[in-house]
């Protein structure tokens, strides 16, 4: 089966000061379905180009990019906003809401752009938010909700229009630590359902929740490797005595 | 996305600041307004006009005597000759396109009837006078010939009159007196309303010209026992007015033995050109008006711009959140040109309103009638629409044409 993500030697670059800086350099890439990929690196390492390259909200200066055995590098702006759309869920660091949105309204979001009507939008986002556990935090606005709640709002957003790959950035990046591991295990969850999680991220506790591991360097993969240990989750437990 | 969803995400931005987006659109608000002021209160104003050459009666003419303008010259005391029954004799039987040349000869004089007084005008007229009007008696009758040239002391009087005088219950046969003399009503006008002055046409006792001059006026008017005030004119389709006109002025000019290059000691006037003039004075200044509006218009086109360029720039994060999760760019430009459009729409609702409101209270002031045009609501909310897309394409274009990253990563 073709993987969901392959790259092929992608690049990009940007200028920056006067002199042209290669975010992403001839980066190749595959990325089965359902797997849970946290890409890391420094800041200025390309981590985060790489991210907007593989949620179509950039385009490579060089190099191919299939999504779901689709070239997709080339595509018009006007068919990339519609991939994104149908079949990208984001995961922005917070704040990530409309301000002047409810939750639902929110979460209702990817739907209106993907053009579903009102009723069927309603239902879904509904549907979506008790699945992250806030079917009566619905009505709230933004404001009205503690970090934890907003990024859950956020990961209800992602998943309402059932995307084939969930991206996100620095999802925990403004949460504290107990609230961090409920994102996080609501990841693990989302794993388990089968989706597919690109992580980016800095911090390597997030990082270590993920099934394979990508360091980037100066826009190149220097190292790719499978999580160490098996495939079970660690418990609670050992979680909670995690300094 | 459709245009629904569209509409429903642009009222609830507006919503946020309503007072901003009220300042904002108070300058269509006041384009607008003015627009369906004017063009109302003009309607109004023109529909007056017309109204008051109607009760003028059509195809009039005035002659009058004296020249408005004599130049400069001296006309030697005595000498300057007056209009006479004589005249307006000469021009009926001269001319064959005037139908009526009827002379009147009118002073404000004092009424008593019983306990009651009035001072009105009195008028001697001869039976053409209200032909040329085309006045009829509500009840009552005309004066016969035989009661006009024997000078007999009957009168004819407005509704004003029998309001004052009468108690408002006045038919043929009640007496009164004018100064000392003694009348008895023959027949009561049908309503005219306000004349071209303002003053009540109604207002008014109409008795034969020979009892004028020989019982109430002759004796004030000394010297010149033959002087009428005017002559009214009326004329038949088949002629131009300018023509008869001058037919008229070369007919009495020869009567009055003036030299050619000498002013006529006459005016002739045309009471509808009179009002067709005032019309298209109060025309000009309406345009005048509308031309402000309509910069009035502009400026609060800038100033929608304006307020979304700020907009947008307020809300890059949300544009790139929303382009993050699907939006189109087209999506984002149709999102702020119909707030655009919406801010514009809503002044030009509310400039509507105000402007017919105060369209009523002008011409409930001035004693129009009231003509709210409906073309020109539609046409000035229009061009609102108009003005909010025009003014808004840029906003909306510099919105949709944003980066995603670098909206994203705004602060």
């Amino acid at each position: 089966m073709e993987p969901l993500v392959r790259t092929v030697g992608i690049s990009k670059s940007y200028p920056s000061g006067g002199t042209i800086v290669r975010a992403v350099s001839n980066v190749s890439l595959a990325i089965e379905h359902g797997e849970f990929v946290a890409i890391m690196g420094r800041s200025g390492s390309g981590k985060s180009t790489l991210m907007n390259l593989l949620g179509l909200l950039d385009r490579p200066d060089s190099g191919s990019y299939a999504l779901n055995g689709r070239e997709v590098a080339k595509l018009s702006e006007e068919r990339r906003a519609a991939i994104r759309s149908h079949d990208i869920g984001f995961i922005f660091q917070l704040p990530a809401l409309l301000p002047r949105a409810t939750a639902l309204e929110n979460v209702e979001l990817p739907l209106i752009y993907a053009g579903i009507p009102p009723s069927r939008r309603r239902r879904e986002a509904k549907d979506a938010l008790d699945r992250v556990g806030l079917a009566d935090r619905a009505h709230h606005w933004p404001n009205q909700l503690s970090g934890g709640e907003q990024q859950r709002v956020v990961i209800a957003r992602a998943t309402v229009n059932d995307p084939a790959l969930i991206l996100a950035d620095e999802p925990t990046g403004s949460l504290d630590s107990a609230t961090s591991n409920e994102i996080l295990s609501l990841f693990e969850a989302l794993h388990r359902e089968g989706r597919t999680i690109i992580v980016v991220t800095h911090a390597t506790e997030v990082a270590d929740r993920a099934r394979r591991q990508i360091t980037l360097h100066d826009g190149r993969i220097i190292k790719d490797v499978a999580a160490s240990g098996d495939n079970s989750l660690p418990t609670p437990l050992a979680l909670d005595s995690f300094p | 996305m459709s245009p629904l969803e569209s509409l429903r995400i642009g009222t609830r931005a507006l919503r946020v600041n309503k007072l901003r987006s009220a300042l904002t659109v108070l300058g269509i608000v006041v384009g607008v307004g003015a627009v369906v002021c004017m063009v109302s209160v003009g309607a109004g104003a023109q529909a007056e006009v017309s109204e008051k050459i109607r009760t003028l009666g059509a195809n009039l003419l005035l002659v009058m005597p004296g020249a408005r303008n004599s130049g400069g010259a001296r006309l030697e005391a005595g000498t300057q000759p007056t209009l006479t029954e004589e005249d307006a004799a000469s021009i009926r039987r001269e001319l064959t396109d005037v139908q009526v040349a009827a002379p009147l000869l009118s002073r404000s004089l004092p009424l008593v009837a019983a306990n009651k007084n009035w001072v009105t005008v009195v008028a001697g007229i001869n039976a053409d006078y209200l032909v040329a009007r085309e006045w009829q008696v509500a009840s009552g009758r005309l004066f016969t010939s035989d009661e006009i040239t024997s000078g007999m002391k009957v009168a004819i009087v407005g509704s004003v009159i029998v309001e004052e005088l009468f108690n408002g219950h006045a038919g043929p046969g009640e007496t009164f007196r004018i100064g000392n003399v003694p009348f008895t009503v023959i027949g009561v006008l049908d309503k005219k309303g306000l004349g071209a002055a303002g003053r009540s046409q109604d207002d008014v006792v109409f008795i034969p010209l020979s009892a004028a001059k020989s019982r109430v006026l002759g004796a004030v008017r000394g010297t010149t026992r033959e002087a009428l005030d005017f002559i009214s004119i009326k004329v038949s389709d088949a002629i131009e007015m300018p023509e008869i006109e001058r037919q008229i002025e070369a007919l009495l000019r020869q009567r009055h033995r003036i030299r050619a290059d000498a002013p006529s000691d006459f005016r002739i006037e045309n009471p509808a050109d009179i009002l067709f003039a005032r019309g298209a004075a109060a025309r000009l200044l309406g345009s005048l008006l509308i031309a402000v509006a309509g910069v009035s218009l502009v400026v609060g086109g800038i100033s929608i711009m304006n307020i979304m360029l700020v907009s947008v720039t307020e809300r890059t994060r949300e544009i790139g959140l929303r382009m993050a999760v699907g939006a189109s760019r087209r999506d984002i430009r149709w999102q702020f040109l119909i707030e655009a459009l919406i801010l514009a729409l809503m002044g030009g609702l509310v400039g509507a309103v105000s402007g017919a409101a105060a369209a009523v209270a002008i011409a409930w002031k001035a004693g129009w009638p009231v003509l709210i045009s409906p073309w020109a609501i539609v046409l000035a909310c229009g061009f609102a629409g108009f003005i909010g897309i025009s003014f808004g394409l840029y906003p909306a274009h510099r919105a949709a044409r944003l980066d995603p990253i670098v909206a994203l990563r705004f602060e």
